[in-house]
C-alpha cells in the first residue's frame, strides 16, 4: 500500500504541529534552567543572556531537594510494586473465578475512580491520625500512610487492566500447568505471570507516575521529614521571591528519571494496553 | 481437584446469561473452594474499604454537619443539620449555588474539550505513526515526554510560559509576531479557561495516543489492504477501517479520560496557585477553596456528594447507551 | 488441597503486611517531656534559610533547659492548611507560628492553648508586650490565644532615584498626592506604584486599611458581615483605582500572588510599593537601603464622617501552643525563651521586624528609619484586623473578590461602584 503525495504532506505537517507543542514548553523548561535569575525576572529570551549552571547549585540549598527526591523515589517505588502485587492477585481472582460478587467488586473498584479525592482527604487524614492515637502505627506525616494512600489510588485502574490482560492469555496453559499438578497459586506465578510481564510492567510504570506527582493528599499528609517532590518543589516560591531559574532545574532534575523509565518501558506500555485494557 | 475452578468462559466480559446452563458441570466443588477468590481479593478489599470507601462514608456523614471551625475538634459538638448544607450549596437562588452551577459549567466544558482535543490529536499522532519510517521511535518517544512529566514540573513550567510579562507566550505573540496590541493576561481573566484546557490537553493527549496506538496495533493489516483494492482514500479508509476497529478502546478511554479530567485537581492547583481566576474555577478547586480556605467542611462534603453522584449517573449512562448498542451491532 | 490453600491465604496476608511494612519511617514518635516540635512559618529568603537562622538559638534554648525542638519551617501556601488539620486532629506540633491575623480564626477551634493571665505571667509577663500586639491575638474580652513574636506594619517604599528624577521632593502623605506622583513616575515603562494583586490575603489588608479611612467596618459589633456598605464600596474602589482609573500600576500586577511586586520593586520597574517590612527582602534582592526611603502609608486628603487615621493593620507573626502537646511546661518555656529580649532582638533584626516586646525596642538595631516608620505607624496609627472568628473567610473572599476586580481592570473592563459592590455583596452572601 502506497502512500500518496497528499498523505505524505498532511503526515509532515501533523508531525511538525505536534512536535512544536510538546517541545516548546520542554525547551523552556532547558533553557531556563540555565538562566541567571535577573533573566527569568525581566522579558523573555529564546537563549540565556549568560547560560549558568547556578540554578542547579542553589537549588539543593533553597529547599531540602535531596531529601524530597529520596522520600518520593522510596514512596513511589513502594506503592508501585505493593499495588501490583495486590492487583495481581485481585486480578487472577476476577479473571480466572466466578464467584459471588464478582460484578460488585469489579463495579465497585471502578466507581472509586470517580470519588473526588477532596471529599476523603479529611476523613482519610483523620482516620490516619486516629489510628495512629489507637494502635501505635502512624500513617499520618509517614511514608507509610504515603505509600497506602497512593497504592489504593492507582489500583483500581491496575486491576482493571490486569484483567483485561490475564484474559488474554489462553486457559489452555492453565489446564496444562493443573494437569501437572499445579495449584492456583503455583499457576500464577509459574504461568500466568511470567505470560503478562508486559501488563505487569505497565501497571507498575503507571502506579509510580501516579503516586510521583499526586499533590493534594501529599500538601496535607506529610510533614518535613516525608514531604515528596510534588509538595516540595513549590518551596521555591519563597516569602522573597519567585526563583523561577531554580523551579526549572529543579523539574528538569526530577523529570530526568522518570521519563526516561518511561520512554525505557514504554513498549511494554503500549503491549500491556494492547492486551490489557483496550482489548 | 483444583483444576475444577477455573472458569470455563474465554470472554470474561460476557455476564453470566450463557453460565446456568453449565453451572452443574462446571462450578466449583465444595464450601472451602469458593473461599479462594475471596482470600485473593481481600488485600484489594481491605485497601479500598479503608481509603476509599469508609473515607467516603465519612465524608456523606460530614456533609450532614455543620463542620465549620468551631467544630472541627470535637465533632460530636457539630449540630447535625441534615440536607441544610446541600439547600445551602445547591440553592441556585443564592450566591453560593450560583457559583457552584457556574464552577459545574466550567468543568463540564473543561472536560469534554480537554477530552475531545486530548483524543483528536492522539488520534491523529497514532494514525501518522502507524507506517514505519525514519525517525518514528524519536517522534513516538518525544510525544509520550509531557505524560512522563510529573504534574507540577509540567504545569509550573506552563505558568511560566503563561506570565503576561515575562512569559514565551506573550513574548511570541505581541514581540515577535505583533499580533496583538496589548499583553493579553493568560492566567486572569477570560484567557485562563483557554490556558488551564490548553496545558490538560499537553498533558493528556499522550495517554490517549498511547492507548490509541495500542489499539490500532490490534488492527489487522490485511484490513486496509482490502480497503486500499477497493480504492478507499486516506479518509475513506479512517472512516470505516480503522475507527470502527477502534470502537472498544475509544469506549473506555473517552470515559477514562472524563473522569480524570473532570476530578482534576493538580493541574489548575498548580496553575493557579490554589484559588483559580472564576473563568476557570474548576469545581475540584471550588470544593477544595470551600473546605479548606473558608473553613466549612460541611458544605465542602455536600458540594463533593453531588458531585459524586453526577458522575455516577454519567458513567452508568454512559457505560449503558454505549453496552446497549453494542448489543444491537451484535 | 488444604496445604494449597494455605499456601495461597498466605500469600495473600503477606501482601497485606507487607503494605505495613512498605516504607515505615514514621519518625514522628510521641513527644517526650524533653523534646519539642515547632512549626516556624517562612520569614526569610528560604525554608532552608529559616532554619540556619533558626538552628543556633534552639541549641541555646537546648543548652538552657534541656529540651531539644526540632523545628520544621512551613511555607506560607501550607500553613494554614496544616495548622487546621493539626487542630482538627489533636496531632502535630507542639508550638507554632501563626500569621496574627489568623488568631481568633484559630482561637475558636478551641485547640490553642489560652494565654491567661498566669500562662502570660509563665512567658514573661503581659506588661512587657507591646499592646497593639497583643490586641492581634485572639478575639476581644477573651485571653489571647497566642502571644506576639515578629510586629511589623505597612509601610510606603519609594524609590529615592525616580522620585528625585520625576522632581519629586518628598514621599506622598495622601491618596491623592500618590497617585498624582505616581502618574509622572509612569513613564517609560516604569509604574509608579507596584500591587501584589492577585494575592487575597495582601489585598484585604490593604482592604481593612481603606475601609477604616473611608469610616467602614468589615464586621459589625455582632461579629456579622457588613461587606457592601457604601463605605467599603469606596475604599475598595479607590485602592483598585490605582490601576483602573489612575493607571499608576502596571495592569500586569493583576496576575501577582508570589511577592513579584517586591521584585519589581527592588529592580526598579515601579517606584512605590506597600509593603510589611520589605527591608530584608529587598537586601537580598540587591537593592540597598539607601536606595529608597520609608514613609508612612498615606491618608485620604479628606477623610469622609467617620474615617478614621489607620493607615496599616498590626501586622505580624504570633506563636501559639496546642492544647494537645503533652509538654507545656517546656512549650510555655520555649515562648518564653523566644519572646526574651535576647531573642526578640537577635531574630526581628534578621528579619527586620521588630520587637513584640517593649523592652527589646530600645536597641539600636531598631532605630533605622525603616524600623522607625514601622514603630511609629505601631504605635499611633496602626489598628489590628477585625478579631473574628471568620477572619479568614473574611481575607479569603474579599480578597479573591479584589483580585477579580484587578483581573477586570487589567483586561480594560470598567471597575465601577456597581460592579464593586455586587462582588462585595456576592463574598459576604457566601459567610455562614
Amino acid at each position: 500500500m502506497r502512500e500518496t503525495a497528499g498523505e505524505r504532506w498532511g503526515r509532515r505537517i501533523v508531525l511538525t504541529l505536534l512536535a512544536l507543542f510538546v517541545v516548546i514548553p520542554l525547551y523552556v523548561m532547558v533553557t531556563s534552567a540555565v538562566k541567571p535569575l535577573q533573566d527569568v525576572q525581566n522579558g523573555f529570551t529564546w537563549w540565556p543572556s549568560r547560560p549558568t549552571v547556578q540554578p542547579f547549585i542553589d537549588m539543593w540549598s533553597t529547599v531540602p531537594l535531596a531529601r524530597y527526591l529520596v522520600n518520593s523515589l522510596v514512596v513511589s517505588s513502594i506503592a508501585a510494586v505493593c499495588s501490583v502485587a495486590v492487583a495481581i492477585f485481585a486480578a487472577f481472582a476476577v479473571s480466572r473465578y466466578r464467584f459471588r460478587g464478582r460484578g460488585v467488586f469489579s463495579v465497585t473498584v471502578l466507581s472509586t475512580q470517580m470519588f473526588p479525592g477532596i471529599l476523603f482527604l479529611l476523613p482519610l487524614f483523620l482516620i490516619y491520625v486516629n489510628l495512629g492515637n489507637a494502635t501505635g502505627i502512624e500513617l499520618y506525616a509517614s511514608r507509610t500512610g504515603l505509600v497506602i494512600t497512593y497504592l489504593t489510588f492507582s489500583l483500581p485502574f491496575s486491576i482493571w487492566m490486569l484483567v483485561g490482560y490475564f484474559d488474554s492469555i489462553p486457559r489452555g496453559l492453565d489446564e496444562a500447568a493443573q494437569v501437572d499438578g499445579a495449584g492456583p497459586l503455583r499457576t500464577l506465578f509459574q504461568v500466568i505471570l511470567p505470560a503478562a510481564v508486559p501488563g505487569v510492567v505497565a501497571v507498575t510504570v503507571y502506579a509510580f507516575m501516579t503516586a510521583w506527582g499526586e499533590v493534594l493528599f501529599a500538601s496535607v499528609m506529610t510533614d518535613e521529614g516525608s514531604r515528596t517532590l510534588a509538595v516540595g518543589l513549590q518551596g521555591y516560591s519563597t516569602q522573597f521571591n519567585v526563583y523561577w531559574n531554580q523551579i526549572m532545574a529543579a523539574s528538569l532534575v526530577v523529570s530526568i528519571p522518570v521519563v526516561v523509565g518511561f520512554l525505557a518501558l514504554q513498549r511494554y506500555f503500549v503491549a500491556g494496553l494492547t492486551a490489557g485494557a483496550v482489548k | 481437584m483444583a483444576t475444577s475452578t477455573t472458569a470455563p468462559d474465554a470472554d470474561q466480559r460476557e455476564p453470566r446469561a450463557g453460565s446456568p446452563a453449565r453451572k452443574p458441570v462446571r462450578r466449583p466443588r465444595g464450601p472451602r473452594r469458593s473461599l479462594l477468590p475471596y482470600l485473593l481479593l481481600a488485600p484489594a478489599i481491605v485497601l479500598e474499604l479503608a481509603i476509599h470507601v469508609i473515607p467516603m462514608v465519612v465524608g456523606v456523614w460530614m456533609s450532614l454537619l455543620e463542620l465549620t471551625q468551631f467544630h472541627i475538634r470535637d465533632w460530636s459538638t457539630a449540630p447535625f443539620i441534615g440536607l441544610e448544607n446541600y439547600r445551602a450549596t445547591l440553592d441556585l437562588n443564592s450566591a453560593a449555588g450560583k457559583e457552584l452551577l457556574h464552577s459545574f459549567w466550567v468543568t463540564l466544558a473543561y472536560s469534554l474539550l480537554s477530552v475531545g482535543f486530548a483524543w483528536l490529536l492522539g488520534i491523529s499522532a497514532a494514525v501518522v505513526l502507524q507506517r514505519p519510517f525514519r525517525g518514528r521511535a524519536i517522534l513516538r518517544a518525544l510525544f509520550l515526554t509531557p505524560y512522563a512529566l510529573p504534574v507540577y514540573a509540567a504545569v509550573i513550567t506552563w505558568s511560566f510560559l503563561l506570565q503576561r510579562d515575562t512569559g514565551l507566550v506573550n513574548h511570541v505573540l505581541v514581540d515577535q509576531l505583533g499580533l496583538m496590541n496589548d499583553r493579553p493576561f493568560w492566567l486572569i481573566g477570560d484567557n485562563s479557561f483557554w490556558s488551564l484546557l490548553v496545558v490538560s490537553v499537553w498533558r493528556n493527549w499522550p495517554f490517549a495516543f498511547l492507548c490509541l496506538m495500542a489499539g490500532l496495533q490490534n488492527v489487522p493489516g490485511e484490513l486496509y489492504e482490502a480497503a486500499a483494492i477497493d480504492g478507499a482514500g486516506f479518509w475513506r479508509r479512517l472512516r470505516s477501517v480503522t475507527l470502527p476497529m477502534l470502537r472498544p478502546v475509544n469506549l473506555v478511554l473517552l470515559l477514562v479520560l472524563f473522569l480524570w479530567t473532570f476530578n482534576d485537581f493538580n493541574t489548575p492547583f498548580v496553575l493557579f496557585g490554589g484559588s483559580a481566576p472564576e473563568q476557570a474555577d474548576l469545581i475540584s478547586i471550588h470544593i477544595y477553596r470551600s473546605s479548606f480556605k473558608t473553613w466549612d467542611f460541611g458544605s465542602g462534603s455536600a458540594m463533593s456528594v453531588a458531585l459524586l453522584l453526577f458522575l455516577l449517573v454519567v458513567s452508568a449512562a454512559y457505560l449503558l447507551i454505549t453496552n446497549r448498542r453494542r448489543d444491537d451491532h451484535a | 488441597m488444604s496445604r494449597r490453600h494455605l499456601g495461597i491465604f498466605t500469600a495473600a496476608v503477606l501482601a497485606a503486611a507487607s503494605l505495613t511494612a512498605c516504607g515505615g519511617s514514621g519518625d514522628d514518635s510521641a513527644a517526650s517531656p524533653k523534646t519539642l516540635t515547632y512549626w516556624a512559618s517562612n520569614q526569610g529568603a528560604s525554608l532552608e534559610a529559616d532554619k540556619t537562622i533558626l538552628q543556633p538559638e534552639l541549641d541555646k534554648f537546648e543548652k538552657q533547659t534541656g529540651i531539644k525542638v526540632t523545628v520544621e519551617v512551613v511555607p506560607w501556601s501550607d500553613l494554614l492548611n496544616r495548622l487546621l488539620a493539626a487542630a482538627a486532629s489533636g496531632k502535630g506540633p507542639d508550638v507554632v507560628n501563626i500569621g496574627n491575623t489568623w488568631s481568633a480564626s484559630l482561637q475558636a477551634t478551641g485547640a490553642l492553648v489560652e494565654f491567661d493571665d498566669a500562662a502570660l505571667q509563665a512567658v514573661g509577663g503581659k506588661d512587657r508586650i507591646v499592646p497593639a500586639a497583643l490586641a492581634a491575638a485572639g478575639a476581644p474580652g477573651k485571653p489571647p490565644a497566642a502571644v506576639p513574636l515578629y510586629s511589623m506594619a505597612y509601610s510606603l517604599y519609594y524609590n529615592k532615584k525616580s522620585f528625585a528624577d520625576a522632581g519629586i521632593t518628598a514621599p506622598p502623605t495622601t491618596w491623592e498626592q500618590l497617585a498624582e506622583y505616581g502618574k509622572k513616575l509612569s513613564t517609560g515603562g516604569k509604574w509608579g506604584l507596584a500591587i501584589e494583586g492577585a494575592n487575597p490575603s495582601e489585598n484585604a489588608h490593604h482592604a481593612f486599611t481603606f475601609s477604616q479611612q473611608y469610616g467602614g467596618e468589615w464586621f459589625d459589633s455582632a461579629g456579622k458581615p457588613t461587606f457592601d456598605t457604601p463605605q467599603n464600596v469606596s475604599a475598595i474602589k479607590r485602592y483598585i483605582d490605582f490601576m483602573a482609573a489612575d493607571k499608576i500600576t502596571n495592569p500586569s500586577n493583576a496576575e501577582y500572588a508570589q511577592n513579584q511586586s517586591v521584585s519589581d520593586f527592588a529592580n526598579g520597574k515601579a517606584a512605590m510599593l506597600l509593603w510589611q517590612s520589605a527591608g530584608s527582602n529587598l537586601k537580598t534582592q540587591n537593592m540597598p537601603a539607601d536606595a529608597y526611603g520609608v514613609a508612612p502609608v498615606p491618608f485620604l486628603a479628606s477623610p469622609p464622617a467617620g474615617g478614621k487615621k489607620v493607615n496599616s493593620m498590626v501586622a505580624g507573626i504570633n506563636m501559639a501552643v496546642f492544647k494537645h502537646t503533652k509538654n507545656k511546661d517546656g512549650a510555655l518555656s520555649f515562648v518564653k525563651f523566644m519572646t526574651s529580649d535576647e531573642e526578640q532582638t537577635i531574630l526581628n533584626k534578621t528579619y527586620g521586624s521588630l520587637p513584640a516586646v517593649k523592652t527589646a525596642a530600645s536597641d539600636p538595631a531598631f532605630t533605622a528609619p525603616e524600623q522607625k516608620t514601622i514603630q511609629e505607624t505601631l504605635v499611633t496609627t496602626a489598628a489590628p484586623l477585625p478579631q473574628v472568628p471568620e477572619e479568614s473567610t473574611f481575607e479569603t473572599l474579599v480578597g479573591t473578590a479584589m483580585k477579580e476586580l484587578f483581573a477586570d481592570a487589567a483586561s480594560g473592563k470598567p471597575v465601577t461602584e456597581e460592579s464593586v459592590k455586587a462582588k462585595l455583596t456576592d463574598a459576604q452572601q457566601k459567610m455562614r
